[in-house]
């Protein structure tokens, strides 16, 4: 493949042919805010925070569409690139809440952090903001259009990778929106709920429902982990505060499933610290159960399951192992009933 | 995994993508995007059906007579790759002779497929330049279970579709780590790596490896362990994760068997069904407390981390496991699951390069049987397991249960997006519960309009086993004569109705055909 | 022979299965494959009853059935004519509808030929006059000529009417002039010569070359040279290429494309035809909004008529080459003017623009090459074609060839279209053809190219007009509205009405244009709202320089214009909004208060009588006074007052 060498901020890039000037700027270790521009997705090229200029080109071209030409002289600092992005995010927040206190996307907002880092207040415009009423009509996503700036990426999501469409820009102008059919709410919409929207929002506008209120986001812990669901072996990451799981989030470095989960396994992780889960050994007297030490259970099977070998053979023993068990623990299950029990008697759910 | 959405033809047959195995499914839809040819073949409108191309709505436990209609097609018409057959397979005749009469028209009575879809079904397959097979449990979930997945082999191996980027047979693993509990021989036959307990050249293996006389006798699958259990011979069971009172056909049956056990112990997160019936419950960790890896369908491995502490008093099944062995006399050392996968990358030929330092950056695809070796994508690339494909001559065989007056309708089951196996943790799960709090019987109107029961209404459904009341949805999707709901939830205990016949070799129940009677609750 | 497109005997074996190149010619000079006096005959006698040349004999009333006309009438005129001239018993007298004249303010207008008499305003009750004096005796109906605003005097014919006198009529030579719903008369006027050139003479790029030469720019508003598109579609690789014309006419006050899809539909199938001859393209789209029923209908019609004569489908003429054409009907968002807005609706997408490059030449519609050109474009090809590149670029200016026509609207005494050749002067087109300023009022600018162009002042009234010059002017071509303003109207709510325009229409993609139009018309609102504020100005430069600079579509790119032209002309109007509150052309009628002079109010009450709200107090005879604290400046006093005495201050 050919290549082509331009020049950003006075600095030499070469790229192979075919690269954005946003992908060459990045290459070079030049940062260029975007909003709208997601790596896995097309690129609309809307949200205009992107914008450089390219000399020999009238206006100002947006970096994310732009295809990098050899020779190519691009400045991504000029005062007029530095005023159209400010320009971009004071319009954009004219029509945004300041509730940044106590909105869930804190400090993972990328409007925030670009308002932060381009000192843009929210006072230059005081004109009409539209209004919304929040849908969380359903367990899973809270959709708040008070804070959407049309970027699309869900509706390109949805599409592109879900190839489900729940969502399609409606409306015009202004008052434009990413809408389900029929502009109704996410619940009565064919929505499945696997939260890909959630995971591309770069505001508050999707947030995670049962993520509400359970920790800032520089507070969570993050670790990366496979699903216990499907044998598709999605990879995310388990968010964890204090020593809880609070909720799950996707890990783009996922080989199998990128950010792309279902709703079971971004929004079916709250059985791990369910009331009902069993946190002590028991044993059965008298028809009830009642707690035990470890010790006194183990005890207890050691001694039964070594009493019916000894009396009927290990082939009176037998052991379900489980396909939710890791390959350790099986393995180990595997060596206990062939070695320990002395039967091959051991077998799992894989037929069901 | 990726592969297929490179494919372009895919046959999805038996599988419920988009409920069962979301993420995969993405892959199918983007490859009908890119204007690959989808077609699906499942007795329910599953919701795949709605991007296909065609869907071949055959009766339910008629798949053989359609995968053998086809590869009848493919031969007559001569589209069957005359070099693949040549050079990578044997027995062709046996096939050829076997499905000689399996003309279109004779499946088309057996299926309620007209004649031109199976035809031009089998021609898009055996024409596509990379066609795919998808299938899952409504194949194997049958008594002939084994031959429909031969019949779908057949038609790999007459097309010459395997072996290739994007083509290949691809069964979908239900469960996070169905394909890792095998591996790992959690199976009665087979030793870690499929190495079989009846091979002396194995037992001696592992006689040696793990210092301890070992038996030759394969051991009991789920189902006869039960019926030992029924028959008094099986007297201690030791349950882990699982939760056989739910999942397993005929329920009431396995109920009486787990009743006349002496001593069962279950370890579990939660008080399963299964739990209490048990003696002594010990408390287990969960995915998120514990470290290892689990293999997913593509046979890829990929680590498991531990996020929080065990809850309570709860301990890693793996370290009960120890305890367990060391109380009964065998002593087990390991400090941690990384020192469990030395000992399995050991004795486990296509494991023997998967350790988990390797792990810590990306999973692996197995057979991998160096820490050199890259782990492998695809399978049966230049050269089947066995050397040459081999052709089998299936026949079609009758459900063990068909319709008659008493028992008019067919249950098929399965599973919903929201919910996972016996409900014991997606039940848990607070969004998943408030958004699909509760299980229903799928019917097509006609039917409903004779049982005279609309949608929220309730009936009882009757089998030869057993009985249970649930609430009905009429839809389109299910054809007349056939009912569906899926397993998950208690109050509708599917499972007491289900039939336990099981396929001969694989010893999978037929899960997707029993024979049931239905009244109106009033 | 009641068709000219039937064969004239067994001989003519032309048909769709077995075409005949010399189809068109042989139409009109024919027979070409044989030697028959009848078979020539009967061609001659066919082009007689219709022959447009205006010293033929042959008489004809042509009645205007453009949207416009009909509006005013002229279904009757013409069902009402045909009649009388049946009972009267006229004979040799062809009644026919034609497209529009551009001078719809006339209408409905009735052309007698062969004298070319004009008479505009005609009803259905003065048919019966035009029927007894002017087809039966010949004499002329004298009240329904046209008078000429300025010097008062009345025009008998046609082509001495001021409004038509310093046009030059290329594209809209055919309209009014033929029926648009008879491909014989396009034939007969000599239609389809571009064609039948292009496919006899010319190799494809061949006839690119002859565009380039031609020097023809984009009608629709920017002025992209047509040629240089054309090659890079036909260059473009792609096992399939479209050819799309862009009908989605939308700035307020155009509509010149209307007039000629609804008066010449050929000439735009026939450009279309050569432009997918040129580029590679077998198939075309035509995108009309659906707001114009008639000239869907026309063309409809036209399409048919030429698919049934074999000039539309496979291997037209014997050439080799196959075309074939459908309309879309758009449903009438101004961006879908846009050209990759308009792809995306063609294809059922939501109209919203694409990111370009790719531009349409490589990947346009469903990704494939694609040309697209407007209409007036297409309509300029033919003739290109026929008489070559270099006969075209002889007009003109020298990066402007040919004509452009205008739609020319506003405070002037004749309204209309007008096709005038690039250079011509605005003052020109104001003041000769569009006869200057109505009431005598004084001319203060002209918008041209409508919500996306700028206004010009008078000192640029000599201007040559041109795609180059109205640009460093700070206006732009754009599809060619001009609205005349005079001394009444304020610049400040102009800039506000063509900004609300835009703001309506954003589609809401990037966010300049949505979320920076919406500011920008808050801004200039609450100016004209008297709500003016220190910094205003500055603040709509800022941000009408953003708009347009980080824009992704022309509509975006564009929509600052009249503010930032309207600030560069008349700033100070901007500021004596906002600093002194008050509205210079009295049009903001929250800085207007009336006031009654009391040298000239003569008591009569009048103004009193009339206010809606009773704000006016006086005695009879007495001076009046306003109250302005009730007044709600309605206007109705000054309108009603007969001293003048009523004025805004």
């Amino acid at each position: 493949m050919s290549e082509v060498t331009i020049t950003i901020d006075g600095q030499e890039v070469t790229v192979p042919a075919g690269t954005t000037v946003l992908q060459a700027a990045r290459m070079a270790g030049i940062e260029i805010p975007t909003l709208c521009h997601d790596p896995e997705l097309t690129s609309p090229g809307a949200c205009r925070l992107c914008v450089v200029e390219i000399e020999g080109m009238r206006n100002l071209p947006a970096s994310c569409v732009t295809t990098a030409g050899d020779g190519m002289v691009v400045n991504t600092i000029s005062p007029d690139v530095m005023d159209a992005r400010k320009t971009v995010i004071e319009l954009l927040l004219a029509n945004h809440p300041e509730d940044c206190l106590t909105c869930e996307r804190t400090g993972q907002c990328r409007l925030q952090e670009y308002a932060y880092h381009y000192g843009v207040r929210g006072d230059v415009f005081h004109g009409d903001r539209t209004e919304f009423p929040i849908d969380d009509s359903n367990p899973f996503i809270v959709r708040d259009l008070n804070k959407c700036i049309r970027c699309g990426k869900c509706v390109r999501v949805c599409d592109e990778v879900q190839g489900r469409s729940i969502y399609s820009f409606a409306y015009r102008g202004f008052d434009s929106i990413p809408a389900t059919a029929m502009d109704e709410s996410l619940a009565e919409s064919e929505c499945v709920f696997c939260g890909s929207c959630v995971s591309v929002c770069p505001t508050g506008a999707l947030t995670e429902k049962m993520m509400h209120g359970v920790g800032r986001s520089w507070e969570l812990e993050k670790i990366k982990t496979t699903c216990p669901y499907c044998g598709v072996g999605c990879n995310f990451d388990l968010n964890v505060k204090d020593g809880k799981v609070v909720g799950v989030t996707s890990n783009a470095e996922s080989e199998v499933n990128g950010r792309a989960l279902c709703v079971k396994g971004r929004f079916g992780y709250n059985f791990i610290d369910h009331p009902d889960r069993l946190t002590k050994p028991l044993i059965k007297k008298d028809g009830e159960f009642q707690e035990a030490t470890w010790e006194e259970a183990i005890n207890l099977v050691a001694e039964k399951f070594t009493q019916i070998k000894q009396e009927h053979g290990g082939d009176a023993l037998a052991l379900f192992s489980s396909a939710r068990c890791t390959n350790e623990e099986n393995y180990l299950a595997n060596k206990f009933c062939r070695a320990v029990l002395g039967t091959n008697n051991i077998d799992h759910c894989a037929r069901l | 995994m990726h592969e297929i959405a490179g494919a372009d033809f895919i046959l999805a047959i038996g599988t419920n993508t988009t409920e069962t195995h979301p993420v995969l499914s993405l892959q199918v839809r983007k490859a009908v995007k890119e204007g690959a040819k989808l077609v699906v073949a499942d007795p329910r409108r599953i919701e795949l059906a709605d991007i296909a191309e065609t869907h071949i709505q055959h009766k339910s436990g008629s798949d053989l007579a359609l995968l053998n209609a086809m590869a009848n097609v493919i031969i007559e018409e001569g589209l069957w790759n005359r070099e693949f057959v040549e050079q990578r397979t044997e027995d062709f005749e046996a096939l050829s002779q076997a499905v000689k009469d399996c003309t279109p028209e004779w499946a088309a009575e057996t299926t309620g497929v007209s004649a031109e879809t199976i035809r031009e079904t089998a021609r898009a397959y055996a024409g596509a330049e990379k066609a795919s097979i998808l299938y899952t449990m409504g194949i194997t979930q049958h008594i002939c279970g084994t031959d429909n997945v031969l019949a779908i082999a057949n038609l790999a191996l007459l097309t010459g579709q395997i072996g290739r980027e994007n083509t290949g047979v691809n069964p979908l693993r239900g469960q996070n780590n169905v394909q890792g509990a095998c591996d790992m021989g959690a199976l009665p036959n087979v030793y870690p790596g499929y190495q079989a307990v009846n091979n002396p050249d194995m037992q001696q293996k592992f006689e040696k490896a793990w210092g301890v006389e070992l038996s030759p006798k394969a051991g009991l699958v789920v189902g006869e362990m039960m019926d030992a259990a029924y028959a008094g011979t099986l007297k201690g069971l030791f349950v882990i994760g699982e939760n056989p009172l739910m999942s397993d056909p005929d329920s009431n049956h396995v109920i009486q068997a787990m009743d006349k056990i002496d001593f069962l112990v279950v370890q579990d997160l939660f008080l399963t069904e299964t739990a209490e019936k048990a003696d002594v419950i010990l408390p287990a960790a969960s995915f998120a407390e514990k470290n290892g890896t689990f293999t997913n369908t593509e046979r890829r491995v990929q680590r498991v981390r531990k996020a929080v502490e065990p809850i309570g008093d709860s301990k890693p099944d793996w370290e009960i496991l120890v305890m367990l062995s060391n109380a009964m006399g065998y002593p087990m050392q390991y400090g941690s699951p990384g020192d469990i996968m030395k000992e399995i990358n050991a004795v486990t030929p296509q494991y023997g390069g998967i350790t988990f330092e390797r792990l810590e950056k990306q999973g692996l695809q197995w057979p991998c049987p160096d820490v050199d070796h890259p782990g492998t994508k695809f399978l049966h690339k230049d050269k089947f397991a066995r050397g040459k494909g081999k052709f089998h001559a299936v026949s079609h065989v009758d459900p063990d249960e068909v319709p008659d007056e008493e028992y008019p309708y067919v249950l098929t089951t399965g599973r919903r997006l929201f919910h996972y196996h016996t409900g014991s943790m997606s039940r848990r799960a607070k969004g998943l519960a408030e958004a699909y709090p509760e299980e229903y019987l799928e019917v097509n109107p006609k039917d409903a309009l004779k049982l005279e029961v609309e949608t929220g209404g309730k009936v009882r459904v009757a089998s030869r086993r057993g009985e249970i009341e649930i609430p009905i949805r009429v839809t389109e999707r299910i054809q007349p004569g056939l009912v569906f709901a899926s397993f998950h939830f208690r109050e509708t205990w599917l499972n007491k109705l289900t039939n336990d016949a099981r396929d001969p070799i694989a010893k999978i129940p037929e899960f997707k055909v029993s024979a049931v009677k239905i009244e109106k609750v009033v | 022979m009641d068709n000219l497109m039937v064969a004239c005997c067994s001989k003519c074996n032309h048909s769709l299965s077995n075409p005949c190149k010399d189809y068109i010619l042989c139409r009109t000079e024919g027979p070409i494959c044989h030697d028959s006096k009848e078979c020539k005959e009967k061609r001659e006698t066919f082009i007689g009853k219709v022959d447009l040349a205006e010293d033929k004999p042959h008489r004809r009333v042509l009645i205007c059935a453009g949207t416009g006309c009909i509006s005013s009438g002229s279904k009757d005129v013409h069902s009402e004519m045909l009649a009388a001239v049946e009972n009267a018993g006229i004979e040799d007298c062809e009644v026919t509808i034609t497209g529009c004249h551009g001078f719809c303010e006339q209408g409905p207008i009735v052309i007698i030929e062969p004298e070319g008499i004009f008479y505009g305003g005609v009803s259905a009750d003065d048919v019966e006059e035009i029927v007894e004096k002017q087809l039966k005796d010949g004499e002329i109906v004298e009240r329904l000529l046209f008078t000429e605003p300025n010097s008062g005097e009345k025009d008998k014919y046609y082509r001495d009417i001021m409004f038509y006198k310093k046009q030059e009529r290329t594209v809209l030579k055919n309209c009014g002039h033929i029926n648009p719903e008879k491909i014989e008369e396009y034939i007969i006027a000599g239609g389809y010569r571009g064609l039948l050139r292009t496919l006899c003479d010319f190799k494809a790029l061949e006839v690119i070359e002859q565009v380039k030469t031609s020097g023809l720019r984009g009608r629709g508003g920017a002025g992209f040279p047509t040629g240089l598109k054309w090659q890079f579609t036909a260059q473009a690789e792609g096992d399939q290429k479209y050819v799309v014309c862009n009908a989605d006419e939308g700035d307020p006050g155009a509509f010149m494309d209307r007039s000629v899809l609804e008066g010449n539909p050929h000439a735009v199938i026939e450009g279309m035809l050569i432009a997918g001859y040129a580029v590679g393209a077998s198939e075309g789209y035509v995108y009309v909004r659906a707001e114009y029923p008639l000239a869907i209908k026309r063309l409809q019609k036209a399409i048919t008529q030429a698919e049934q004569f074999g000039i539309l489908g496979d291997n037209i003429l014997d050439s080799g080459f196959s075309f074939r054409l459908k309309i879309k009907a758009g449903a009438g968002a101004f961006v879908c003017g846009e050209e990759t807005a308009l792809l995306n609706s063609i294809e059922g997408e939501r109209g919203m623009p694409r990111v370009r490059p790719p531009f349409p030449a490589n990947k346009g519609l469903w990704q494939k090459p694609t040309l697209l050109n407007n209409v007036e474009t297409y309509a300029n090809v033919p003739i290109i074609m026929e008489k070559g590149g270099e006969w075209y670029a002889s007009r003109g200016t020298e990066k402007s060839k040919g004509t452009k026509v205008f739609a020319l609207t506003g405070k002037v005494n004749n309204t209309g279209l007008a096709e005038v050749p690039m250079g011509i002067s605005m003052r020109e087109i104001i003041f000769d053809i569009g006869g200057g300023i109505n009431n005598g009022k004084k001319f203060k600018a002209v918008q041209i190219g409508g919500p996306s162009g700028g206004c010009l002042p008078e000192d640029k009234l000599d201007l040559p007009v041109d795609y180059d010059s109205l640009i460093s002017a700070g206006a732009m071509m754009g599809s060619g509205g001009l609205v005349v303003m005079d001394e009444t109207t304020c610049m400040v709510d102009l800039a506000r009405f063509f900004l609300t325009f835009t703001q309506n229409e954003s589609c809401g993609k990037c966010t300049p244009c949505r979320e920076g139009t919406k500011r920008m018309l808050e801004i200039l609102t609450r100016i004209t709202e008297g709500e003016g504020q220190e910094g205003d100005i500055e603040t709509l430069e800022r941000m009408a320089k953003s708009v347009k600079n980080t824009s992704l579509c022309g509509l975006g790119q564009t929509a600052p214009n009249p503010i930032l032209s309207t600030l560069r002309y008349f700033r100070d109007e901007y500021e004596a909004h906002i600093k002194k509150k008050w509205c210079p052309a009295g049009v903001c009628t929250a800085l207007t208060t009336f006031k009654i002079d009391p040298e000239k109010c003569t008591g009569c009450r009048r103004c009193a009588k009339n206010c809606p709200v009773e704000a006016i107090k006086g005695e009879v005879k007495g001076i009046h006074e306003i109250d302005p604290e009730i007044c709600t400046k309605c206007g109705t006093c000054m309108e009603k007052c007969k001293f003048e005495a009523v004025y805004k201050g």
